[in-house]
């Protein structure tokens, strides 16, 4: 599946997560992913964050990391 | 079963505690204060003659037929208009009425045709049962005085028609369309023997404002309002209990029968959902059950540009199942899906989700909620616990306020808008969120006391306004929040709201409602008594349309307004089971009850049932779907019920997904849009040829129950079990009542649920279960279902969708009362007299800038994709805002719609599109070239071919 449409639909998620005051926004952007998204989808965008994963807004690189097992950088 | 026959009651029921003992006719009654004489005696067994009253309408007193003598009082007081009370002796039989009966008889019948036995009425007629009941044998006045005999009958409307001449002017339809409607479309013009009824201003029914409801036709008790159905075939001799396949109401109908043929559905006074009222959709919209354009055998083809060829459903079944293995066998257990429909059964959504879960051993299922409601499961999830309404629609009696956002339910859901406008007659106060000005801003009786008309996209950031007031104006109800919900997230949210950029003198500038309006407006939320919040796709398809369903949730908690009658958030679902759909599992991350496919006590306990092992991860969603098939890595889908290639947004998108899988399989009536690039259709069964259950927009399971064969040989749960079993994993059901069973054995929330119950009770609410064991009208009374209620911070994220100079104005879609979503039933309907093509609003500041004159052709563009369709100029929309409907494949409204979408479900933003819009000859270059593939798509191969 297309990385740019995956990319801003982690954004977008992103957004929303940046916003709680009281959750974690990396917990809440990878327990998102990991609930809703298909595995391929994660695959695709974990790909992506590993090879720079340029267009994430920087706490959904994170989340996007921290779902794969690459720690935040 | 025979034909049903409620009892009509003569006037309504009254609601007193206090009740009082009287004496008709030598029987004791005891019934509540405030009854009627006339159901006094009915209760106590006695039937007082009667013409003019009926219990749908207020008492009116005007046939002087139910005339009855109190022993101590002067007169013969009608008895439909005199209270009971204590200790009174009623005789409603002397001589002295019963001549006075047949004097008002005679006088009746002394200006009516004597045609009974060629009468379409006839053995239907309370007028016919009268002349009986008072034993008249003979008019005095002869019938050569001067008379209405040939006033001309008004055959405009294409469901009933209006003779006068058997009009006896007891004015119920004139009551019927004011109080059980609402629409006013009525009256009696005239005085004395000129009085007649009138539509409109003395114009024919189908010009008037009449919404062809039925509810005249139902109150008439002569041969003057009458269904042409019942003209063309007679009466019925025997009804079946249904519910409508329509909108999320779920009206409970009498199938009235001859044979296996519907003489007319009549809605059903027993029904909790609609207590007898209708609409044009469900009442008279059924024909296309029969229409000549059904499919009526299986069909498959090798290439979509090859004409249809068709098989036996074992060749069919048998062309899907090999299709599908070896599509898994070359692509992967990934590369195939399906979608459960919202129009087809719990028992049939169940069954699809099963089989692609089971089956196909993936969980690529999706169904046609997530372009609707999917923001309402994960938002009322999120801040309450449950994914559905709290309330039951009777609710809205007693509500003070109420709030509608993003909702037209005078035309997407009339009956519960005629119960809405009944409260709001009665003083309930009304706030509108709307970019257009529906129906109810302002019509008969009706007057919103505020409409804040927002821009397109900006509900998030007014909602937010409005709960800004709420808090710094000391508006909020701390006892409640304090004690069931979490309190540190509450003063979070209360300081996040409380910011000045969310005050609404900051947010005006954004929604363009002026900040007064969004005080007053919020003031009269928080104190105006019970403030109860109904809201539409106005509110969901957007990219934060899963904030807004939670900024919702956080007004309704922060007021107190959650867990009694008469408050509450109630989203009014647009299909007839999206609710159930929803509930059935349907989507790629949940099993039924809403729980997810990762929890490993939930699974295990379908494994063991199913005896398979699940995948434990999510699917894909149907966007993601076609996202996979355009990228090659999607190839296969099983379609029950459902039109993507007209109903999803981006056509052209989803045209190239379909276009690029290997088999497509649409199980349907007729030959819709998708099924132009489909290679196997399997003729599905409507909603009168089945058994099984619909649950409404309040959590209601209704039956549905089958009146005739199914015209193709197979209800829809038959093929997705004759598919599972091709597919190698067996389905042994011999009725839906058994899948119901399995589903109550696997669902926590449906654990009462039966067909016995259903039988029993009419209809149940889930939670029905141990706890609840009748059901559950309203929820979170005590404590809310996920514990303490959630506050969520709702940060305004304007959508990416902006206008600009190419693109200036703002797209947003909706409904029309007399189509239906994708208008593949009701395009097949005479509901097309009223709406035969989609229409463009567009202002008039807005249409003289483009020189665009009303009916003109316009061309709607957005980067998406463009369009031609005619204008229509009204002030309904603000400027800088057009509105369409999507009920016309030749349109192709969402050609225009882009890829946007929500941030947590993926439901399109379809209220959002930024266009330009300029005169057109005619239609586009994709509506021609799509109009040329759609009908070679269409072709079907003769049998010689």
């Amino acid at each position: 599946m297309s990385p740019d449409r995956l990319i801003y639909m982690a954004n977008q998620i992103g957004k929303y997560f940046e916003s709680q005051h009281r959750q974690n926004a990396v917990d809440g952007i990878a327990d998102h992913l990991r609930k809703f998204w298909d595995p391929s989808m994660r695959r695709t965008i974990s790909a992506y964050a590993k090879n720079g994963g340029e267009g994430l807004d920087p706490v959904v690189l994170q989340a996007v990391r921290a779902l794969s097992g690459v720690g935040p950088t | 079963m025979p034909l049903i026959q409620e009892t009509d009651y003569g006037t309504p029921v009254s609601k007193a505690e206090k009740t009082v003992t009287l004496t008709i006719d030598g029987v004791k009654v005891t019934v509540p204060e405030g009854t009627s004489l006339m159901r006094a005696a009915v209760d106590a067994g006695i039937q007082v003659p009667k013409l003019c009253a009926t219990d749908s309408v207020a008492a009116f007193g005007s046939c002087r037929l139910c005339l009855v003598e109190i022993k101590g009082r002067n007169g013969t007081p009608a008895s439909c208009t005199t209270p009971v009370a204590e200790g009174i002796e009623v005789s409603t039989q002397t001589e002295r009425l019963k001549q006075i009966r047949r004097g008002v008889m005679e006088l009746y019948i002394s200006d009516h045709p004597l045609d009974c036995l060629t009468c379409a009425a006839n053995g239907d007629c309370e007028l016919q049962d009268m002349a009986g009941a008072v034993g008249l044998r003979e008019v005095r006045y002869g019938y050569a005085g001067e008379n209405h005999l040939d006033a001309a009958k008004d055959e405009s409307n294409p469901y009933f028609t209006f003779d006068p001449s058997k009009c006896i002017v007891c004015s119920r339809c004139v009551r019927a369309c004011e109080e059980v409607q609402g629409t006013f479309a009525l009256t009696i013009d005239g005085r004395g023997f000129a009085s007649h009824v009138s539509a409109g201003i003395d114009q024919d029914f189908i010009e008037s404002e009449c919404v062809s409801c039925g509810a005249c036709v139902q109150a008439c008790p002569t041969a003057t309002l009458m269904e042409k159905s019942v003209i063309d075939i007679g009466q019925p001799e025997h009804s079946v209990v249904t519910t409508c396949a329509y909108c999320g109401v779920g009206c409970s109908f009498k199938a009235e029968m001859r044979g296996t043929e519907v003489v007319r559905m009549v809605p059903y006074k027993d029904g909790k959902a609609n207590h007898g009222h209708s609409c044009v959709k469900g009442r008279f919209a059924w024909g296309y059950a029969t229409h000549r354009d059904r499919i009526l055998n299986p069909m498959v083809r090798e290439k979509i540009s090859d004409p249809w060829r068709e098989v036996s459903w074992d060749e069919a079944i048998g062309h899907v199942a090999s299709e599908f293995k070896r599509i898994q066998a070359k692509y992967g257990r990934t590369a195939v899906g399906g979608i459960t429909s919202s129009r087809c059964t719990n028992e049939e959504t169940y069954l699809v989700q099963k089989l692609i879960r089971a089956g196909f051993g993936n969980n690529n299922v999706d169904t046609c909620a997530r372009v609707c409601h999917s923001p309402t499961g994960y938002g009322l999830k999120e801040t309450f616990g449950t994914s559905a309404g709290t309330q039951d629609f009777d609710s809205v009696t007693e509500a003070e306020v109420v709030l509608i956002i993003g909702a037209n339910p005078t035309d997407a859901h009339p009956v519960f808008a005629s119960q809405m406008k009944r409260r709001l007659r009665a003083g309930a106060k009304l706030i509108v969120l709307d970019p257009r000005r529906i129906d109810l801003v302002r019509m008969p009786h009706v007057e919103a006391s505020h409409h804040l008309q927002l821009k397109p996209g900006t509900n998030v950031a007014l909602i937010t306004a409005l709960a800004h007031v709420i808090v710094t104006e000391g508006l909020a109800d701390e006892a409640f929040v304090r004690e069931r919900c979490d309190w540190d997230e509450f003063q979070d949210w209360a300081a996040f709201v409380a910011e000045a950029r969310n005050s609404p003198e900051a947010v005006s500038a954004i929604t363009g409602v002026p900040a007064d309006a969004i005080r007053a407006a919020a003031r009269l939320y928080a104190t105006g008594g019970n403030a109860a919040i109904y809201y539409g796709l106005g509110v969901t398809e957007h990219s934060q349309g899963t904030t807004m369903v939670m900024g919702m949730a956080n007004l309704a908690m922060a007021t107190g307004n959650i867990g009694r009658r008469g408050v509450g958030v109630n989203p009014l679902r647009g299909q007839n089971n999206v609710q159930g759909a929803c509930d059935m599992g349907s989507f790629p991350h949940e099993f039924t009850g809403y729980r997810h496919i990762s929890d490993d006590v939930t699974r295990a306990t379908f494994e063991a049932l199913w005896g398979v092992t699940l995948d434990a991860e999510p699917g894909l969603r149907i966007p993601n779907m076609l996202d996979a098939a355009v990228d090659g890595s999607f190839k296969a889908i099983y379609i029950q019920g459902e039109d993507i290639a007209q109903s999803d947004p981006d056509t052209q998108h989803v045209v190239a997904g379909l276009e690029n899988m290997e088999c497509v399989v649409v199980q349907d009536l007729f030959l819709n849009e998708t099924a132009n690039f489909a290679h196997v259709f399997l003729p599905g069964s409507t909603f009168l040829e089945k058994d099984g259950t619909f649950t409404n927009a309040e959590r209601r399971i209704g039956r549905v129950r089958k009146v005739m064969p199914s015209r193709s040989g197979m209800a829809d749960w038959e093929i997705t079990v004759a598919i599972s079993n091709a597919m190698g994993f067996p389905m042994h059901y011999a009725h839906p009542s058994e899948i119901m069973d399995e589903i109550a054995e696997l669902t926590p929330t449906f654990a009462g649920v039966s067909y016995d119950k259903l039988d029993a009770l009419g209809s149940v609410q889930w939670p029905c279960n141990e706890a609840a064991p009748e059901g559950t009208p309203i929820m979170h009374i005590d404590h809310f279902v996920r514990g303490k209620g959630h506050f969520v911070i709702t940060e305004y994220v304007p959508t990416d969708e902006r206008t600009g100079p190419r693109f200036p104005l703002l797209l947003t879609t909706g409904r029309i009362l007399s189509q239906y979503n994708v208008g593949a039933q009701t395009r097949r309907t005479d509901n097309v007299v009223w709406h035969h093509e989609d229409l463009l609003e567009i202002h008039p500041h807005d249409a003289e800038q483009r020189g665009v004159r009303d009916g003109d052709w316009v061309r709607l563009q957005s980067r998406a994709g463009g369009t031609s369709l005619r204008a229509k100029i009204t002030e309904r929309v603000a400027p800088g805002v057009v509105y369409t409907t999507f009920h016309h494949p030749e349109t192709q409204a969402n050609v225009v719609t882009t890829e946007f979408s929500d941030w947590a479900t993926n439901c399109p933003e379809y209220k959002v599109t930024a266009v330009q819009v300029s005169p057109s000859n005619g239609p586009t270059e994709w509506q021609s070239r799509y109009q040329g593939i759609s009908e070679h798509n269409r072709h079907i191969a003769d049998a010689a071919e």
